[in-house]
């Protein structure tokens, strides 16, 4: 029997095609008959009916068919299914046999033709010796032919070539032998389908050997599989005949099973296939020949796991849970299943060997029937026949079973679930695949792709946390590592196998690590258990050449991506150290192996590389037994406890500012001279399980729960893994002296007090003082700062004085004067750095300090001006006129919450006004409170000007002011005001009275009125007195005149007061016969209207009864 | 009745998995975990389907030679496995429910333990008495 004996025969596997035999062509000589062949053979396209032809002479020699039996009775059937039978059905004993023979209708020697092909069809007949073999007649003829019907000749003839070579019409075909030759040919095909269904019939065969009865004929092939198929278990099954009906039952399961994914019935053939399975699971046969029942198992699951593969390749969907990965993985079960029991059966002494007479041999090289055993073929009955034979048979099964290479069979068939598992969405199922595979090659030694496989999956169960599994993977891959002499590999998985992720028992782990610090300290490990022999002692002999190897001797392992025994957490003490202080830093390291463990190196590395040196410990001990454990050390770490290590260092001045960050922790296990590792944890904390373990503790309440002294929690360290340094805390202190708020435009003064506390001199004192940046831009145009206040600033000043030097100080102060245009308020920022030498660690340093006082000014306005026009009455005045004069009046309202002190005051008058006397400031030297008012005015007029009316400026008015301040010398300011512009008009008749100013009772007042043409024409006036009750009076009392151009007039009047106190005086009414628009109000408001009439004297007291 | 146990969580990694002792405990631990792809597939199908999100139980995930595994899942996104083996035809569909809820409720009780850090592994007696409940009793 051949390794492949569990594989279907190709028969069965093939499609099945019809068989039809050409005869009557010589495609060789004759160029018509190799067309009419090529024609069928060439260009079979699916669509075209499954039909596989062969050229046979008329006299082939068909197999022989055996003599019909009349009874079965007496039929002992030998076996199911001859092996034979299937290549014969489909490649020697043709469907149908086709006769071409070259015939016209019309062919003048139609007799003698007619007779010749009659007898070649005998021939024909008589080799297929009464097989169910058609035959039909095709005539090759030169013409084409005419419709049907038409050609009487043609039909005649045609019946009786039909009768004499005994042909049914439908048998008789004409090939004109034309253009349209493959046209034809197609046709011809399609008929002869009628004669397919029978051929492809021939497959029901088995089922009909069964039921003995071959001359039953069935229309759905699928059908018959399946009474075919339940027939076949209900034969009788003993242990003799299990694998021959196992054998077929497996055959035609193939075959409902492919018919069912052909017809797209999947379902169905799943379910056909569990049926086959189950009812074939517990069929074992011989006890001894176990292996052969999961043998045919794992055959039958991968034959549908291609079948349905196959069905898929053509266009079926399948889904997650049901695709032909879970077949393939059955099938690579069951023969790890026979692997196992192989290894039990075929464990035979070294001394059996293969029987002599080979009882596998049989007489022909192969089998009679599917399923038999080449010792006792045919034989039907319950006992075997020979039970010596039996036994040799036996063991030459189970002696070749035990060449057979399970392993590369497993791995093949997972290697193909793996495929499916991988198209259908099923990583874990994938890598639980390769896990195996990984185990198989392991079997088969093959350590190199086992180790690769597990490596390759072990994360994913390390992600995944399913530390049982992981511990199994790990297992596998230190046998693997260890009989590969793989130093690296086996310290790695050593390391992860004693840590916390491994769920192995404490005397595995101590074993373990015991071979860990045998490899460390360059020594053979002890070899690992349950590995093949001959393997360790490769192993062995490779271990040893590893021990003389020099070099290459050192390894690292980034922690993150395991689980390893050591943990390690590293933290700054605090987020940010000031220079001036050493820097704190914590290592906390604990292992979760079974011994204590020594290492002999600790060493962070920080982002500047500077500071590493200081963050280092290690052993200076020189000492041989370095892996020698003594607890008390500082470097041994002792399993379960957390073992804390400080290490400090002095920040340089120039990371002021900057962040410190711990880049990595490395900690070394062995000895620089002989072989070390290094475990490497990125960041300074954490492997591929710290996360997780993190997030749980800080959910957990056993936080709270308190340890003794000197012993820490490990879930309680938290990370800090940076930290900050930072400038020393200044010992100065910054006062601001001053009186808010500062009052618009003036020089406000602040005087800053700076107050060393340093033990030593601050040198370089630097005071930076001004508007603090970042405020609204407008700000910063309206205010200008400057050291010297003797002076007004202006716009060449900052807004922000940087690095105003103050040398060293000794306690000191320092004046600013700060100019704010604006209202409003606004920070303002005093920076005063400076530099101190201080003493860290014994160490002398330049530490820079600085300090930053900033302070809210509001500014206000120090005082209103209000300015208006008035008439020498003090009347308001809208419009001034030309040369008559009026009042200019000033009132200055002081919203200073400080005393202001009016320093002087001056009016410059534009060229539209003069003054009419020297103008001298008023509010001279006045000091105003809060809310008090100053007022001044000055006597003015203005002198013609060319058009009429117009609006005319007036000038500015200057207010030297400064603020009244005990506190500091403040600076005279100068504000400006603009003055307001006024409407001028000329008038055309001045008028003006002379009057004393005051009148006494019946005394004579006497009263000149004054009348003045303006303009350059002669006026007509009129001009009339009203009495008065208070006075009686002289002079005209109505006079209608004439005033010459820029002529005076003067009326003389005498008041006679009648009575005491202010009195309105006889009132003179002016009309301007040329200017009606000039009323006699307006001119009237130049007079005086009332005046103050003092009583008589003495002996005035009757005057006054008379009053 | 159960041959193996599983309590999953929301992150896919075992909080308590039981199995019979007789048979290989590794076995069933490759079992349940590869069940969780079905699970995972599952569940992300649900999540598109608003309809049956309250439906907890998921039903048989994959039916292997041996046994059948089971599946569950919370509102919390952890996962109850029962595998059965496949020989035990007598078990309905309404047992394996009433299996799931009772395990549900003694998963609650257990995440209602003020000591019980949600996420360590469950070392529940209670819980673990219940589960023997549902195990093949080992003859």
């Amino acid at each position: 029997m051949s390794p492949a004996q569990w594989d279907l025969p190709p028969e069965l596997c093939c499609r099945p095609m019809a068989f039809v035999a050409l005869t009557g062509l010589d495609v060789v000589y004759n160029a018509i008959h190799r067309a009419i062949w090529d024609a069928f053979c060439a260009n079979r396209r699916a669509d075209r009916v499954p039909i596989s032809f062969k050229v046979l002479l008329g006299d082939h020699e068909y197999p022989k068919c055996r003599t019909k039996r009349t009874s079965y009775e007496w039929y002992i059937p030998k076996g199911i299914l001859k092996t034979g039978w299937m290549n014969k059905h489909l490649n020697l004993v043709p469907a149908l046999v086709v006769l071409f023979y070259e015939l016209d209708w019309d062919d003048p020697q139609w007799k003698e033709k007619q007779s010749e092909c009659a007898t070649k069809v005998e021939i024909v007949r008589t080799s297929l010796q009464g097989r169910n073999t058609k035959v039909a007649v095709v005539l090759i003829q030169k013409k084409t032919p005419l419709p049907p019907g038409e050609d009487l000749v043609a039909s005649e003839r045609a019946s009786a070539l039909c009768g004499a070579c005994d042909l049914s019409g439908k048998s008789l075909f004409v090939l004109p032998h034309t253009d349209h030759l493959v046209g034809y040919i197609i046709r011809l095909e399609s008929l002869d389908v009628e004669y397919l269904s029978f051929a492809v019939n021939r497959n029901f065969y088995i089922a009909e050997f069964i039921y003995k009865d071959p001359h039953t004929f069935h229309v759905l092939s699928c059908r018959y599989y399946r009474t075919a198929y339940s027939l076949v278990h209900e034969l009788r099954a003993h242990e003799t005949n299990m694998l021959e009906i196992k054998t077929m039952a497996g055959f035609i399961n193939y075959k409902i099973c492919r018919l069912c994914f052909q017809h797209n019935t999947p379902l169905d053939a799943i379910a056909q296939f569990r049926k086959h399975i189950d009812l074939c699971k517990k069929k074992i046969g011989s006890a001894e020949l176990a292996f052969e029942h999961t043998a045919w198992m794992s055959k039958q699951f991968q034959s549908f796991g291609d079948l349905f593969d196959e069905a898929i390749k053509l266009g079926l969907t399948a889904i997650q849970t049901q695709n032909p990965g879970f077949y393939y993985q059955q099938a690579a079960y069951y023969a790890q299943e026979r692997k196992q029991q192989a290894g039990q059966l075929c464990s035979h002494e070294p001394g059996v060997v293969y029987p002599a007479p080979d009882p596998l041999e049989t007489p022909s090289g192969a089998l009679d029937f599917y399923g038999q055993r080449p010792w006792r073929q045919g034989h039907q009955s319950i006992d075997p026949p020979d039970s010596e034979k039996e036994k040799q048979g036996i063991l030459a099964l189970q002696v070749k079973e035990r060449d057979v290479l399970h392993s590369e069979l497993v791995i093949a068939l997972l290697s193909n679930a793996v495929a499916q598992f991988k198209k259908y969405k099923c990583p874990r199922m994938k890598s639980h695949l390769m896990v195996q595979m990984g185990e198989e090659y392991y079997h088969a030694k093959d350590y190199t792709k086992a180790l690769k496989l597990l490596d390759y999956v072990m994360c994913d169960y390390r992600t995944e946390r399913w530390w049982s599994l992981l511990t199994s993977i790990l297992c596998t891959a230190l046998k693997c590592s260890y009989l590969m002499g793989q130093v690296k590999d086996y310290i790695t998985y050593s390391m992860e196998l004693m840590g916390r992720a491994s769920i192995l028992h404490e005397e595995q782990k101590s074993r373990i690590e015991k071979n860990l610090i045998k490899v460390l300290m360059n020594e053979v490990p002890q070899p690992e258990p349950d590995c093949d022999l001959t393997s360790v002692k490769t192993a062995q002999s490779l271990w040893s050449d590893r021990i003389s190897l020099a070099g290459n001797n050192e390894f690292t392992i980034e922690v993150q991506d395991y689980v390893p025994f050591v943990q390690c957490k590293a933290k700054f003490l605090y987020p940010s150290f000031h220079i001036d202080e050493p820097v704190q830093l914590h290592v906390y390291v604990r292992a979760d192996c079974p011994h204590p463990v020594r290492f002999s190196k600790l060493c962070v590395s920080l982002s500047n590389q500077e500071y590493n040196q200081y963050c280092l410990l290690e052993d200076t001990s020189k000492e041989k037994d370095i892996l020698e454990t003594s607890t008390q050390e500082n470097m041994c770490l002792v399993p379960g406890k957390t073992r804390k290590y400080c290490f400090k260092f002095v920040a340089k001045t120039e990371d002021v500012g900057k962040k410190i960050e711990i880049t990595s922790v490395g900690l070394m296990l062995g000895r620089e001279m002989g072989r070390y590792v290094y475990l490497n944890w990125r960041g300074g904390w954490g492997d591929a399980a710290s996360s997780h373990e993190t997030l749980q503790a800080s959910r957990s309440f056993k936080r709270r729960t308190r340890l003794p002294e000197q012993q820490l929690d490990w879930d309680t360290v938290t990370i800090q893994s940076s930290t900050m340094i930072i400038s020393r805390v200044p010992k100065i202190s910054v006062q601001l002296t001053h009186e808010p708020p500062a009052l618009t435009n003036e020089m406000y003064c602040m005087i800053v007090t700076i107050q060393s506390e340093e033990d030593t001199v601050a040198k370089d004192i630097k005071l930076t003082a001004g508007l603090k940046p970042g405020q609204d831009a407008s700000l910063t145009q309206s205010t200008q700062i400057t050291v010297n206040g003797s002076e007004v600033c202006d716009d060449s000043h900052p807004a922000l004085l940087p690095d105003i030097s103050l040398g060293d100080l000794q306690p000191g102060q320092k004046p600013l004067y700060i100019h704010c245009m604006s209202t409003g308020s606004r920070i303002l920022l005093f920076h005063v750095a400076y530099s101190v030498s201080a003493t860290v660690e014994g160490k002398d340093i330049n530490c820079k300090c600085h300090k930053d006082e900033t302070v809210t000014l509001e500014t206000v306005v120090p005082f209103e001006v209000a300015m208006k026009f008035v008439s020498s009455k003090f009347e308001h005045l809208e419009r001034v006129y030309v040369d008559i004069p009026f009042l200019l009046m000033m009132d200055i309202l002081s919203a200073s919450p400080w005393p202001i002190e009016l320093v002087n005051s001056e009016v410059q008058l534009a060229s539209s006004m003069t003054p009419i006397d020297q103008p001298q400031s008023q509010v001279e030297g006045v000091t105003l409170q809060t809310s008090e008012c100053a007022s001044e005015c000055f006597l003015l007029k203005c002198p013609p000007v060319q058009n009429g009316t117009s609006t005319v400026a007036s000038g500015h008015y200057f207010i030297s002011w400064k603020r009244k301040s005990a506190f500091a010398e403040t600076s005279v300011v100068r504000t400006i005001v603009i003055l307001p512009h006024v409407m001028l008009e000329n008038i055309p008749l001045y008028v003006h009275a002379e009057l004393p100013s005051f009148g006494r009772v019946r005394e004579s007042l006497p009263v000149r009125y004054h009348l003045e043409n303006r303009t350059g024409l002669v006026q007509d006036v009129e001009i009339g007195v009203e009495p008065s009750d208070a006075f009686m009076f002289s002079g005209l009392k109505q006079v209608r005149m004439r005033i010459l151009p820029g002529a005076e007039q003067e009326m003389l009047y005498n008041f006679y007061p009648l009575m005491a106190g202010y009195q309105v005086l006889p009132q003179l009414n002016v009309n301007l016969l040329r200017f009606p628009n000039i009323s006699s109000q307006l001119l009237r408001r130049f007079l005086p209207s009332r005046i103050f009439v003092k009583p008589q004297g003495r002996n005035g007291d009757t005057s006054i009864e008379a009053a | 009745m159960a041959v193996c146990i599983a309590v999953i969580a929301k992150e896919n990694y075992p909080l308590y998995i039981r199995s019979v002792p007789t048979q290989g405990e590794l076995k069933f631990h490759y079992t349940v975990h590869t069940s969780l792809d079905v699970v995972e597939e599952k569940i992300s199908g649900v999540g598109k389907a608003l309809a049956d999100q309250r439906e907890l139980y998921l039903g048989l995930l994959y039916p292997t030679e041996d046994y059948k595994v089971y599946g569950y899942v919370t509102n919390s996104k952890v996962k109850f496995v029962i595998v059965v083996d496949s020989s035990n035809t007598s078990l309905r569909d309404n047992e394996i429910r009433s299996m799931f809820r009772k395990l549900h409720n003694s998963f609650t009780d257990v995440m209602c333990n003020p000591f019980y850090n949600p996420g360590d592994p469950i070392q529940s007696k209670a819980f673990d008495s219940i589960v023997s409940t549902m195990m093949v009793q080992a003859c």
